[in-house]
């Protein structure tokens, strides 16, 4: 199958991203379908977020609107919202607590699971109108999705195809989500941000270990990561996901080779110092000196460790040229008063106005603004060469090429 | 009201809008004065304050906090150039002790790029604790509450 009009992908494989995919409102319809909807998992919720039968959220899958509910029976189950009747949507609010799920629109009710329970005025009245004696409620449910669970991260997929959760993740991607997330997540907060670029455009940034010392000043001038320190990318089999980190303790080079190898790099600002800096030292929490470790799960899904900030962050697509980026910043029911007070410090770093992440919410928006009249160009991406395999090494685009991997045949590119 | 009152009210209109003018006339480096030495000052949704989540998208527990962050804006973040213009109505006092008053008034940011699209930008209410310091008042907490959980690409300018 191919995408009309046809896109002709280049020679050079995942060494080249033709900028029609970031604005060619065919191809995003394309990949709602084939990509969200199609043999992926999609984070759906913390499980905790969910913890007495009868609490309910809503959220996204691409742009299809999801319901999650903790089950009488214990357990998370989605299903898509939007009624069996007439497609209205069923759930109404982000968060709440309910017996059944009401349509408001005709008040056909289903339960938690997403069975329809009943249809107002099924029998009609008076032996008048009414549903015929053929209409089945067991027919009539909302569209379920597969539920799975990995720790305390629930997931959702809508297509039969998807392998099992935990072979999706794989072992190496897997063991860098339970060093991060050790103990019983707490959510300190939420916020998102409205990002006025392709979703693919910042799912790029996440996977992009070459930029990040070269974009945030924070990074570079403190020291919390450099391209010199230890590090390397872990890439998933078939380029699906990638898990980047650093240990900022050990320079390869040493402090005054790698300040020479910054120097006229605009984001190490000799001269810039803070009054308070204490904030961005850590405390070690994950016994590997791993000091920061951005990991993403295709095609949408990321989990930052940068210090002991750790926040997961899903990336909503809602048009061609427009993104939701949701936060959750998460500390653990086991902190210590220091450790909370250290993070909520250290949230400082990230999200909208983090003074890291900052740039990241605009980048994104300066690519978009350059696409137009590039429609039969492609961006270069050969750092590193041209493979998508783990390295111990982070001046490389590997991670991204990987992205391209896994996206190319799902959309038949 | 007696005159005490009056004369307590009008000094608070006019830090409120002093505050205002600071941030929207680009004085940033003057945005700390406004604030004590230990004060508490974070930036939130409405989400997050009702359900009692401690995050703040800015967020600082000291008045050095503040001047890190004008001097990161001003140094080492990367954002489009933009301004805002402020709103600040419905100045009430809802509390009141020896040791200073509880204030709230809404707010309402309108943001300007560069090119000139102009974006509602942000709209809530201030959550503050206010205390007298000689004959002018400081801020020893500010909360920003923001009715909305998305912010509009970034969030660089305080509020």
């Amino acid at each position: 199958m191919s995408v009309e009009p046809a896109l002709q992908w280049p020679a050079e494989g995942n060494a080249r991203v033709p900028y029609r995919v970031f604005s060619d409102p065919e191809i995003y319809h394309e990949e709602l379908a084939r990509i969200f909807l199609g043999p992926t998992w999609q984070f759906l919720t913390l499980a905790g977020e969910l913890p007495t039968p009868g609490d309910y959220l809503t959220t996204f899958i691409g742009e299809t609107p999801v319901i999650v509910t903790r089950g009488k029976d214990g357990a998370v189950h989605a299903m898509v919202n939007r009624c069996a009747h007439r497609g209205n949507l069923v759930c109404l609010k982000r968060r709440g607590h309910a017996d059944n799920l009401t349509c408001v629109y005709h008040a056909w009710r289903y339960d938690l699971e997403g069975n329809l329970d009943s249809v107002a005025f099924r029998r009609g009245i008076a032996g008048k109108g009414g549903m015929p004696a053929s209409f089945e409620l067991k027919d009539h449910g909302l569209q379920k999705l597969a539920v799975d669970q990995f720790g305390d991260l629930v997931f959702g997929t809508l297509s039969p195809d998807a392998p099992p959760l935990g072979d999706y993740i794989g072992n190496q991607i897997g063991s860098r989500i339970h060093r991060v997330l050790h103990g019983k997540p707490k959510v300190l907060g939420t916020t998102s941000q409205i990002l006025h670029n392709n979703w693919k455009l910042y799912f790029e940034n996440v996977r992009d270990t070459y930029h990040a010392t070269l974009l945030h000043s924070f990074f570079t001038t403190f020291r919390m990561s450099r391209l010199t320190s230890e590090g390397g990318v872990d890439i998933a089999e078939h380029g699906m996901h990638h898990a980047s980190y650093t240990r900022n303790k050990i320079d390869r080079v040493g402090a005054a080779a790698s300040d020479q190898l910054y120097a006229g790099i605009p984001s190490l600002r000799e001269n810039f110092r803070l009054a308070e800096p204490g904030f961005l030292s850590m405390i070690e929490e994950f016994g590997d000196d791993t000091t920061t470790q951005i990991l993403s799960l295709f095609p949408n899904f990321v989990l930052q460790q940068i210090q002991n900030s750790i926040a997961l962050r899903l990336v909503l697509p809602k048009g061609p040229d427009k993104t939701e980026l949701q936060w959750i910043y998460l500390g653990f029911e086991e902190d210590d008063p220091a450790m909370s007070a250290l993070r909520l410090a250290q949230a400082n770093l990230v999200g909208p106005a983090g003074y890291v992440s900052m740039e990241d919410g605009a980048v994104g928006n300066f690519s978009q603004r350059a696409l137009p009249g590039a429609d039969n160009q492609a961006s270069v991406l050969e750092m590193g060469g041209f493979d998508h395999v783990s390295e111990e090494n982070r001046t490389t685009e590997a991670s991204i090429r990987g992205f391209w991997q896994a996206y190319r045949p799902l959309m038949g590119f | 009201m007696d005159i005490e009152t009056v004369v307590q009210r009008l000094q608070l209109e006019r830090l409120y809008a002093d505050y205002a003018h600071c941030l929207d006339a680009d004085q940033l480096e003057h945005w700390p004065d406004f604030f004590t030495e230990d004060c508490f000052y974070r930036v939130t949704s409405a989400e997050n304050f009702e359900a009692g989540l401690p995050l703040g998208l800015i967020y600082a527990t000291s008045r050095s906090m503040l001047k890190d962050r004008v001097s990161a804006l001003r140094e080492a973040n990367i954002y489009e150039p933009q301004r805002y213009r402020h709103l600040v109505s419905s100045l009430r006092v809802v509390g009141e002790d020896p040791g200073g008053l509880d204030a709230e008034a809404n707010v309402l940011v309108v943001r300007t790029m560069q090119d000139g699209e102009m974006t509602i930008f942000a709209t809530g209410r201030y959550v503050d604790r206010v205390v007298p310091d000689g004959a002018n008042w400081k801020f020893a907490r500010k909360e920003v509450v923001l009715d909305s959980r998305q912010i509009d690409t970034l969030l660089a300018i305080p509020i």
